[in-house]
């Protein structure tokens, strides 16, 4: 087994690192709604879809990236906060297969909806040209200057997050629907506004992980399903309705995909005859991070950080 | 009764339009089923593109016949060409089918149109099953045996001497089919082989691997959205100076030029067809291809516009008689002209052809497109010929 260089180690962790991120503007959303609304809102992914779409044609149609990306967070949390008023405020009450159904519908709609008005080819979106060129991290490793920003910005609003429930009144009274409903309500918390809130913040996160990551993946329909997938998973290792376990379990995810890719290939190249092992390599580096969360069920059914006791 | 009057008009008009079509000989009907959303729509859309300019340079006839075109997307989904394959053979009943871009894709439909006793003509996949032992009477590919572009790139890296190489493909059976190629001809050592999931997008853990290794070339097979990411993120990690990146000619024609721009300036690929291949029909298709849809025209657009020629070249031979098949067949393997040139074929359905040197080149009018750089191959086979039994 060759030893792993430094470098190579240093990469990896990055690129996990802005994974998990990514992935935590999503499961942030996901756990909060469906842990203070009892809500499985699978639109969910269509919301990062329309952020990645708003970004491309207002950043093409403004001529400048970031205005694009500021435009498109504010116009996505805007129809999140219609969606919630017209849709979703209405199937509250009902049961989890109704919401699904409600909300898969949604996707198909939105689906439909964007190939009607943007056609089915992929849009492009690229990288700023302040950040299109790499930094030199060590001797030997340039790293791309705009995944360190996708980083940097992961930080930040994990940050804000994180002082927003656990520093501001609206942040308590989240914390309260959360833990439990009933109990906040009879205690005078505004749960209609603060869901409508939490709806429209939610539906900005996504925004601002559809319109950064499109750039680096592709602005095309279908993108929120496959990392919906991703983002469900997440909550359910960290624990739904928990921001530190959404953040925890995206870090997680980020990661253990990340290295997944990278070192069981090799490894298994070593192990296993060459044939073998080019099929295995990489079957068993896609589902690994669902093995992680199988684990983490058997071990932890309620999740890492569980809300209600 | 003057209210009656609009309605007769109707009817009479009704019947001169219907009259003549029913002295016309029959139509040809064609099923077309192609990935035309999702990373690999730019594809299929080329191909769909350049086949309808084709019939349009033939007067929307083939051999004579009058044609109808259906047209289905497949997703890049097997189970969805399943159905529409399915829909087409039984209830359009269509005489040809054609348009699939991705190996898997046709290795799930294939069956059901080789049993149908329809012709599959191949715009793009051709995947080495249909090339070797499972070859099929009912399977003509107009483009390429999947190994080809990559051997002729194997060749070249071999030409090069470049000591080392770390290669990438696409888990799914073109992938394979690709690396297989390219490691025929390429005799260095071959210090890692990756294979990621289909549809992929990020490839940072890729790059870092590649780094890690330190290989004195990269040979990475990614079409469609595939290509323009792997690309641009390996330009974004500054590997594009450091080592170079040599490609077949899918992961750097003009849809993905297109999308990644300036940071391609300089690569390598190989092709069996470029924009500047001097005869009178690839001129035609390159001038018109650009002024009906506003683009530069790919190579998959030039299969594509090859796959309506076969079509005609053949219902040419048989007078227009759908049920004369073996002579069908024969008419298209003896070759006729396409954009590249008289194209043969071999016994298993797939060309005998030259492979060309491609680099991306920016023009004195900043327009960013590949030039012919030299020949790699003369009229090259594929590898699995030998293994077909067909006569």
């Amino acid at each position: 087994m060759p030893g792993f260089p430094a470098a190579l180690v240093l990469e990896q962790l990055l690129n996990g690192l802005q994974l998990g991120l990514m992935l935590f503007l999503l499961a942030s959303g996901l756990t909060l709604v469906l842990g203070i609304m009892d809500v499985v809102n699978l639109a969910h992914g269509s919301l990062y879809m329309l952020g990645a779409y708003f970004a491309a044609t207002l950043a093409h149609g403004t001529g400048s990236f970031w205005a694009g990306v500021a435009l498109a967070v504010l116009a996505t949390a805007g129809i999140g906060i219609l969606l919630e008023v017209s849709v979703l405020r209405r199937v509250y009450t009902r049961d989890h297969l109704t919401q699904v159904l409600a909300t898969f519908a949604l996707i198909l709609v939105f689906n439909e909806g964007v190939r009607m008005i943007w056609g089915p080819q992929a849009l492009l979106l690229t990288v700023p040209q302040e950040l299109a060129r790499p930094v030199r991290l060590l001797p030997g490793l340039g790293y791309s200057a705009y995944r360190l920003f996708l980083i940097g910005v992961g930080i930040g609003l994990a940050a804000g997050l994180f002082l927003l429930i656990h520093r501001t009144r609206l942040g308590m009274w989240v914390r309260a629907g959360a833990s439990n409903r009933a109990m906040a309500q009879a205690m005078g918390v505004p749960i209609r506004r603060v869901f409508t809130l939490v709806f429209g913040v939610s539906a900005g996160l996504c925004a601002v992980a559809g319109a950064l990551l499109g750039p680096i993946l592709a602005v095309q329909v279908g993108m929120g399903e496959e990392i919906l997938i991703l983002a469900f998973v997440v909550i359910v290792i960290g624990g739904i309705g928990s921001v530190k376990g959404a953040l925890v379990g995206a870090l997680l995810v980020g990661i253990v995909d990340t290295a997944g890719r990278a070192l069981l290939p090799p490894l298994f190249m070593h192990l296993l005859p060459p044939e073998v092992a080019s099929n295995l390599g990489p079957a068993v580096a896609s589902i690994l991070i669902y093995l992680l969360m199988a684990a983490v069920l058997f071990l932890r059914p309620q999740g890492l950080f569980p809300v209600r006791a | 009764m003057g209210n009656r009057t609009p309605f007769r008009l109707v009817v009479a008009l009704a019947l001169l339009v219907a009259l003549p079509a029913g002295a016309q000989p029959r139509t040809v009907r064609i099923g077309f089923v192609s990935t035309l959303s999702g990373g690999g729509a730019a594809l299929g859309q080329d191909v769909l593109d350049a086949f309808k300019l084709a019939l349009r340079h033939l007067g929307n006839r083939l051999g004579g016949l009058p044609v109808e075109v259906l047209v289905a997307d497949d997703q890049q989904n097997p189970d969805v060409a399943r159905t529409a394959v399915e829909r087409m053979l039984r209830r359009d009943q269509v005489d040809f089918v054609t348009g699939i871009i991705f190996s898997n894709v046709l290795l799930a439909v294939g069956d059901l149109v080789f049993q149908n006793q329809t012709f599959y003509i191949s715009p793009n996949a051709g995947p080495s099953e249909y090339a070797g032992e499972q070859c099929n009477f009912y399977f003509l590919n107009v483009a390429w045996q999947n190994d080809n572009m990559h051997e002729a790139m194997g060749h070249y890296a071999q030409l090069k001497r470049y000591e080392t190489a770390f290669i990438l493909a696409p888990n799914y059976p073109a992938g394979r089919d690709a690396l297989t190629g390219f490691k025929r001809f390429y005799k260095g050592r071959v210090i890692g082989e990756v294979y990621t999931r289909l549809g992929q997008l990020d490839y940072s853990a890729e790059i870092a691997q590649i780094r890690a290794a330190a290989p004195k070339a990269v040979y990475a097979f990614y079409p469609g959205a595939m290509g323009v990411n792997f690309i641009k993120q390996y330009a974004e990690a500054g590997l594009m100076q450091q080592i170079p990146l040599l490609l077949p000619g899918f992961s750097a024609d003009a849809d993905v030029i297109r999308a990644v721009g300036r940071s391609m300036v300089g690569v390598f690929n190989s092709s069996h067809w470029a924009l500047e291949l001097f005869n009178p029909i690839n001129r035609r298709f390159v001038e018109d291809f650009r002024r009906t849809y506003n683009r530069i025209p790919t190579l998959y657009a030039s299969q594509g516009y090859d796959a309506a020629l076969a079509l005609d070249h053949g219902l040419r031979a048989v007078g227009g008689d759908l049920s004369r098949k073996a002579e069908f067949r024969s008419a298209v393997l003896s070759g006729f002209e396409t954009t590249r040139g008289r194209v043969r074929f071999n016994r298993n359905g797939y060309p005998i052809q030259n492979y060309y040197l491609r680099q991306v080149v920016e023009m004195p009018n900043g327009e960013i497109v590949n030039r012919l750089r030299g020949t790699i191959f003369r009229n090259h086979g594929d590898a699995y010929v030998s293994r077909c039994r067909l006569p």
